[in-house]
């Protein structure tokens, strides 16, 4: 039965080459005999052969394309043969008489490159909006239900409660479980997890650029800068089980060599990985902002006499810091949103801590805890995901702003 | 130091000095002997390794990977290309002052303190103001910006940044100064600027500068050399280049036959 819709897509981009074929050829015979009868009117057409026939292209494109969803729309759950042919007929139909009429106007006056920019132009607005509206409906079902769940729980309690556990009951009959959701024990887990994986992330990775730009043959940076980018290109859960099953145990087993007990989970494994996992964003883009530092005036400092270090930290810091800068809150943005490492590294527990050593839980932990299972929809508990999905939106997209403007800016100061 | 009747002084003897860059040999063995106190020319056309020469003096060269120098280039005596002697060092005495104006993201002031900070020219921050209102002054900049000496030195514009960066490289008193191309980014009026300090300058620095212009060399050097694809065609008082060229492709160059 489905059949039906392959045949017609596949007659969509059949009449859509043919259109453009048959007016292609159509205006390439007509503009070369215009040009025998008349000698000086050499460009008198407005628009090439090509043109034409794109715009004949074009136009089917898009109404064959309407005429195929509206019969989607349209069509009867049993199918049938009669709906089946009228749909074939109207795109015929439709594809035949716009290429006709596209025939009629193979003119010289005729504009047909300024309509098929136009097309291209309206096509790509389409286009975009579709991703502008998308991304603004994810916001909008944020914001709404998050705003149901701040008619359960109030604003202030979420924002500044010290005190997570979001168990409800889950029967009416069921007492002494209201379940609290102060969000302040998940934020400081995820700024303590973040400021770890910064603290390793952030000194190795300058290093790495400082190194690759300045100090590295260009034979070693070759080799060097792929293998480091290959750290991207790693899944986070490999990370992740890397972080549970190597890392954890190996901090626990050192800490009890110091006689301390240390979860298997804990912050400082789950910051660790993260860590590394971040090294080649701020590596590769600090090493982008270091080379776009000109090269004049690393010149005009070896030129006074100064050592490369010298240069390093005295010029190129000073150019590049904004976009160092920049290159950090990103970082900073992707540890917070990280997920997978801290889900099977960090632990559950909501401890209010600034021990590294103990197990935390981050905002995407929580989400995760909070969403998983069998859950009521409308239940405090799963709406708090939304509002934590919100406040975690909020602020990265607050760091992303900060740090491509600063980018930017920096950006514009050499060219 | 140098007695204008008596044999001027040499601040640098060269001999038989090549370059390569990779297995592309740029200067075929040059010889020249450029004099202290006095503005020396670098002419010729595009391509013919002015530049590469001049980055000889200040071994900038080291600096290019693949470039290999070769031949003997004392200053006043002595091999700058000696194992024991740091470039870093050389570099201090002999500044550069390049075509596009490159001060660095600081400010007016750091720019020039920049190298007697590094070098430890000064001891406390007082003797550090002087320096740079001296340098300033003696570039001809002081009256424009002693107002706002903590303002970005890439805020100015391309003629004074140019006399920043001349400011910066007195700062640190070397004996001599490169220039290549100083005037190529300014208007005429920054140009006339520019080379009435390189007059002033002589007076106390040895200056070697490399020019497109040929009015231009005539008006300020005191000798010019003239270079053709990698070799020194021609040295001698600007006057008698410029009057009477011994060379014929000299002759062509300087009136706009070739190059
Ligand atoms: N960094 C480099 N690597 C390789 N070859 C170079 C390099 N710099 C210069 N060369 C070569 O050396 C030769 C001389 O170049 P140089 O820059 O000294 O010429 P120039 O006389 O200064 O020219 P211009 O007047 O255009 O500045 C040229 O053939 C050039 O291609
Ligand atoms: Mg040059």
């Amino acid at each position: 039965m489905n059949s039906i819709v392959a045949y017609i897509l596949m007659l969509l981009i059949i009449s859509v080459i043919a259109g453009f074929a048959f007016n292609f050829t159509a205006a390439q015979k007509r503009i070369t005999l215009y040009k025998g009868v008349d000698v000086k009117s050499e460009r008198v057409y407005h628009s090439q052969s090509g043109y034409h026939g794109y715009l004949t292209a074009w136009l089917i494109g898009i109404s064959g394309f309407l005429i195929f969803l509206g019969g989607l729309f349209l069509r009867p759950d049993t199918g049938g043969l009669i709906f089946n042919t009228v749909w074939i007929g109207v795109l015929i139909l439709t594809a035949a008489s716009i290429t006709y009429l596209c025939n009629q106007r193979i003119r010289p006056e005729f504009r047909a490159r300024t309509h098929v920019e136009r097309l291209v132009i309206g096509a790509l607005i389409v286009l975009s909006a579709i991703a502008v509206f998308t991304t603004l409906g994810i916001i909008l079902s944020l914001l709404f239900e998050s705003l149901r769940f701040f008619d359960k729980v109030p604003f202030t309690e979420f924002l500044f409660g010290t005190q997570w556990s979001p168990q409800m009951a889950l029967r009416a009959d069921q007492a002494g479980q209201s379940g609290s959701f102060g969000a302040v024990p998940i934020f400081a887990g995820t700024f303590l997890i973040m400021l770890i994986a910064m603290a390793i992330a952030g000194p190795i990775g300058l290093m790495i650029a400082v190194y690759l730009s300045e100090y590295a043959s260009k034979r070693v940076r070759a080799y060097v800068k792929p293998a480091i980018e290959i750290l991207a290109g790693i899944p986070t859960v490999v990370y992740g089980f890397f972080a549970l099953l190597t890392v954890g145990p190996t901090i626990r087993n050192l800490a009890e060599g110091f006689g301390f007990s240390v979860p298997t989970q804990s912050a400082i494994s789950a910051g660790v990985v993260m860590g590394v996992m971040i090294i080649p964003l701020i590596s590769s883009l600090s090493d982008d902002v270091i080379n776009s530092v000109p090269q004049n005036l690393r010149d005009g400092s070896y030129a006074l006499g100064a050592t490369k270090s010298e240069t390093m930290k005295k010029v190129i810091f000073a150019g590049a810091l904004p976009g160092i800068i920049g290159a950090f809150l990103l970082a900073i943005s992707r540890a917070i949103g990280e997920t997978m490492i801290v889900v099977m590294a960090a632990g559950r527990a909501a401890n209010l801590t600034g021990n590294p050593f103990e197990a935390v839980t981050t905002v995407t932990v929580q989400i995760v805890a909070l969403l998983t299972g069998d859950q009521e929809f409308d239940s405090p508990k799963t709406l708090a995901a939304f509002a934590l999905g919100l406040v975690l939106f909020v602020i990265t997209l607050i760091l992303n702003v900060i740090a491509l403007t600063i980018v930017r800016k920096y950006r514009e100061r050499y060219d | 130091m140098s007695d204008k009747k008596a044999e001027p002084y040499i601040k640098f003897r060269c001999k038989d000095v090549r370059v390569h860059y990779g297995q592309n040999e740029a200067l075929h063995g040059i010889d020249i002997e450029i004099p202290d106190n006095g503005v020396t020319a670098f002419i010729g056309p595009s391509g013919c390794g002015k530049s590469t020469f001049l980055r000889v003096f200040n071994r900038m060269n080291d600096t290019i990977e693949g470039a290999r120098v070769s031949g003997s280039i004392l200053m006043d005596g002595e091999d700058i290309y000696d194992k024991n002697l740091d470039p870093v060092l050389l570099r201090a005495r002999v500044g550069m002052v390049f075509q596009k104006p490159n001060p660095f993201p600081k400010s007016i002031y750091d720019n020039v303190a920049y190298g007697p900070k590094i070098h430890g020219l000064t001891t406390s921050k007082a003797e550090m103001d002087h320096l740079v209102e001296k340098s300033l002054k003696r570039a001809g900049l002081w009256a424009e910006v002693k107002d706002r000496l903590k303002s970005p030195g890439t805020g100015l514009s391309g003629g004074q940044q140019q006399r920043l960066v001349i400011a910066r490289a007195i700062a640190v008193s070397p004996e001599v100064i490169l220039m290549d191309e100083p005037a190529s980014a300014l208007d005429p009026i920054a140009t006339a600027k520019l080379e009435a300090l390189i007059d002033e300058l002589k007076e106390r620095y040895c200056i070697v500068i490399v020019t497109h212009s040929m009015a231009q060399a005539a008006r300020i050097s005191d000798k010019t050399a003239f270079f053709h694809m990698g070799d020194l065609v021609e040295f001698g008082p600007t006057e008698m280049i410029f009057t009477n060229p011994g060379n014929s492709r000299t002759q062509d160059y300087i009136t706009g036959r070739t190059g």
